[in-house]
């Protein structure tokens, strides 16, 4: 137990206060730790808000959601009505909806930034594994929470949204079927399912979410924040102050906060401006079929999912028998490097031959469906591994090779046509487009332990680049 | 080469603007309506036209009777004229048809209309266009149960029932080469017989009933509007406050 510590009896009401909690709860310990005297480097740029926004976006979905569990109606015979309910006869209850619907295409677009900005900058490099980790999975648990609202309005893409992605898990050798099954509660997506899903949707999922997003800070606060330059502020070589605080670092309240008020000021100008003015954002944030309510019996012609996550549903639908064949070659090739280049023992390179030759057997065995949600999931799961497969000598994309820069630049490129591939009806170009571009995806995270130390980095500076402003 | 060629037409098309995201499920260009969802006078009469011609087989399950203050009319006056399936303005707007019945004559339930106009957008534009053009291109086909067909929505099961405002029409189509093979497209059209209501004064009543639909697709979308304006406004006048704050506060850090 910590010292306690006596206050004199002269000191304010508030300041005795403080202290008769300090000596029970250590808020002022927390706050310095997490606020006054965390030192967060100062060159700071641009890409460094939407960290802050991606936890200001959360508070908006929880806010906004309570609100709209008070009205809305988990049931296959209301809840279509219920929405309606909400944009129509509870005060304000438009407002709110619109901006738990913008906000839900809102935190993809900060979470995908946020993401991206660790990419460029390698924010997931030692000792900074974990908080990568605990990102990556907020990211998949984001991505069920998304999933899961989505069914909620119970309109035509709802259903038949969730019918198709459900239905995938059924692909699964053996236990597919049964998997599906017990996610849908029903042989179709029905009543059952929309209960659960709300279950989920407004319990189980929020709560793991929040729990990562505590551990992804308090690992952050551990290791201290990367910064554009890649150059550790804290480390046993960095220059200090008497005190033994980082000179290339800054406390993040009062410096980080005013720049976070003035950043969140800006996003609410867009977000409100969709909310507001465009709230639909032209059948992206919320898509026209689903104003048609649920109706088992009619498919629509064009089923796309929501437009965060096509860029993994056109990993999905690139994976065609033909595909296989294109696969197949990869693995076959990746083994024979792996033999030839590789300098291992006998043993290992006798496992990897057998390895590739069970892989290629199942990969000719089972249907190519499969292996098309294994590529969608794989899409998302490769990201946990990021930490690992980087070789590269430098950290921030600052110092690597200039072509290094290229290379990100397509691979954005390529996330970004996959992503309008998958809102589109399948066609043979795409289809051969989105081929390509999945290659590419996977290429460029398998083979990064190979280029990443391709090419001449520049030297790293020792001390962080900071211009007054 | 071919191959190449088609690849690459293939990423400029995929990277060119999303408009072909939601492709249109059959049927002509659609004209553009009018689209005033704060002209009352135009919504009085698009409401008016609703209960009188959409209501009964039409529902607006989640549109209550009373929300048509918003559009300039009072209680009394939604009491006396807009109310033939109800007693209480507080009720929602259902059809006056027997949806049984209904299933029997048309094959299926008339959709309800109250989002209508939302469901109905897509890649040739709003779903108020899409009405627009709808309601305007009924004409007579004999081939069908009901004697009517539509130029936006083929083989509808509807038939046209403002045909006594409109008259009958007849669609006059042209050939033309498109890709190197023969399609039929609309010229124009040819009165066959005259309605009540002079082409353009129908065009006009169209105009105002879409302008309803769109409206009742969401009745606070004026209100929306003008919020907006002012959270917008308040919105920039805090950001500069904030970007001087932050100046202030990072202006001695070298």
């Amino acid at each position: 137990m910590a010292e306690f510590k006596e206050i004199s009896p002269n000191a304010g009401a508030g300041e005795k206060l403080l202290n008769w909690v300090d000596n029970r709860f250590p808020a002022s310990k927390l706050y310095k730790e997490h606020m006054s005297e965390y030192y967060a480097p100062k060159n700071f740029n641009f890409w460094y808000i939407f960290g802050s926004l991606s936890l200001l976006v959360l508070v908006i979905q929880i806010v906004t959601g309570i609100f709209l569990v008070m009205h809305y109606k988990p049931d296959a015979a209301l809840a279509f009505g219920s929405v309606e309910y909400i944009m129509r006869d509870v005060p304000w209850g438009w407002l709110i909806r619109y901006m738990h619907s913008t906000g839900a295409s809102a935190f993809f677009v900060v979470v995908y930034l946020h993401m991206f900005r660790g990419l460029m900058y390698g924010s997931y490099r030692k000792p900074r594994e974990l908080v990568w980790i605990f990102g990556c999975a907020i990211f998949l648990a984001l991505m069920a929470e998304a999933f899961m609202g989505y069914l909620l309005p119970w309109g035509q893409m709802s259903y038949w949204g969730a019918q198709v992605i459900v239905n995938l898990f059924s692909a699964i050798p053996f236990i597919g079927p049964d998997l599906a099954l017990l996610i849908r509660g029903d042989f179709v997506v029905g009543d059952a399912t929309l209960n659960r899903f709300f279950s989920f949707h407004v319990i189980a999922v929020p709560l793991v979410l929040l729990g990562l997003v505590v551990a992804h800070i308090i690992a952050l606060h551990e290791v201290g924040s990367n910064n554009p330059d890649g150059v550790e502020i804290k480390g046993p070589n960095a220059p200090k102050d008497a005190q033994g605080h980082p000179l290339d670092g800054i406390p993040f309240h009062p410096y980080y906060s005013v720049h976070d008020i003035f950043a969140v000021s800006v996003f609410l100008m867009v977000f409100t401006a969709i909310i507001f003015f465009a709230p639909e954002m032209g059948g992206y944030f919320l898509e026209y079929n689903n104003f048609i309510p649920a109706d088992p019996f009619q498919t629509p012609l064009h089923i796309a999912p929501v437009w965060y996550f096509t860029p993994f549903y056109s990993m999905l639908r690139a994976v065609t028998s033909e595909m296989m064949y294109a696969l197949i070659a990869c693995v076959v090739a990746g083994a024979v490097l792996g033999v030839l280049k590789g300098k291992l023992a006998n043993v290992f390179k006798g496992a990897i031959v057998v390895a590739a030759l069970a892989v290629v057997a199942m990969m000719l065995s089972i249907d190519a469906k499969f292996w098309g949600v294994v590529a969608m999931g794989g899409g998302v799961v490769i990201l946990f591994f990021l930490p690992w497969l980087d070789h590269s000598p430098v950290k921030s994309i600052r110092y690597r090779p200039d072509w290094h820069k290229y290379m990100y630049a397509i691979f954005v490129l390529d996330f970004l046509v996959l992503g309008y591939l998958g809102m589109l009806p399948p066609s043979d170009i795409g289809g051969r487009v989105s081929q390509a571009g999945t290659l590419f995806y996977f290429g460029f995270f398998l083979l990064m332990p190979w280029w990443s130390t391709l090419g001449e980095p520049k030297p790293v500076p020792d001390r962080v680049t900071f211009t007054a402003h | 080469m071919k191959k190449i060629k088609q690849l690459a037409l293939g990423l400029v098309m995929a990277l060119g603007l999303a408009a072909g995201a939601y492709a249109a499920g059959g049927g002509m260009a659609w004209d553009k309506a009018p689209g005033k969802t704060n002209d009352m006078a135009s919504l009085q009469n698009g409401a008016k036209l609703f209960v009188n011609y959409c209501l009964n087989c039409h529902s607006a399950a989640f549109m209550r009777f009373n929300r048509l203050k918003d559009i300039g009319l009072t209680e009394q006056q939604i009491k006396d004229n807009m109310l033939f399936t109800t007693e209480k303005v507080g009720e929602t707007m259902k059809a006056a048809i027997d949806p049984k019945q209904a299933k029997e004559w048309f094959g299926a339930n008339p959709p309800d209309l109250t989002v209508i106009a939302r469901s109905r957008a897509g890649a040739g534009g709003t779903g108020a266009d899409y009405l627009y053009t709808y309601l305007r291109t009924f004409y007579r086909d004999e081939t069908k149960l009901t004697g009517w067909n539509n130029m936006a929505f083929p083989n509808i099961a509807m038939p046209h029932v403002m045909w006594e405002l409109q008259g009958d029409r007849k669609p006059v189509f042209e050939e033309k080469e498109s890709h190197g093979h023969a399609v039929k497209v609309l010229k124009g059209w040819e009165q066959v017989s005259p309605g009540t209501m002079s082409p353009n004064q129908f065009d006009q009543s169209m105009g105002d009933l879409v302008n309803y639909l769109q409206w009742m697709g969401e009745p606070a979308q004026n209100t929306r509007v003008r919020v907006g304006v002012w959270v917008l406004l308040f919105l920039g006048m805090f950001t500069v406050i904030a970007w001087r704050l932050n100046a202030a506060f990072w202006k001695d850090i070298k």
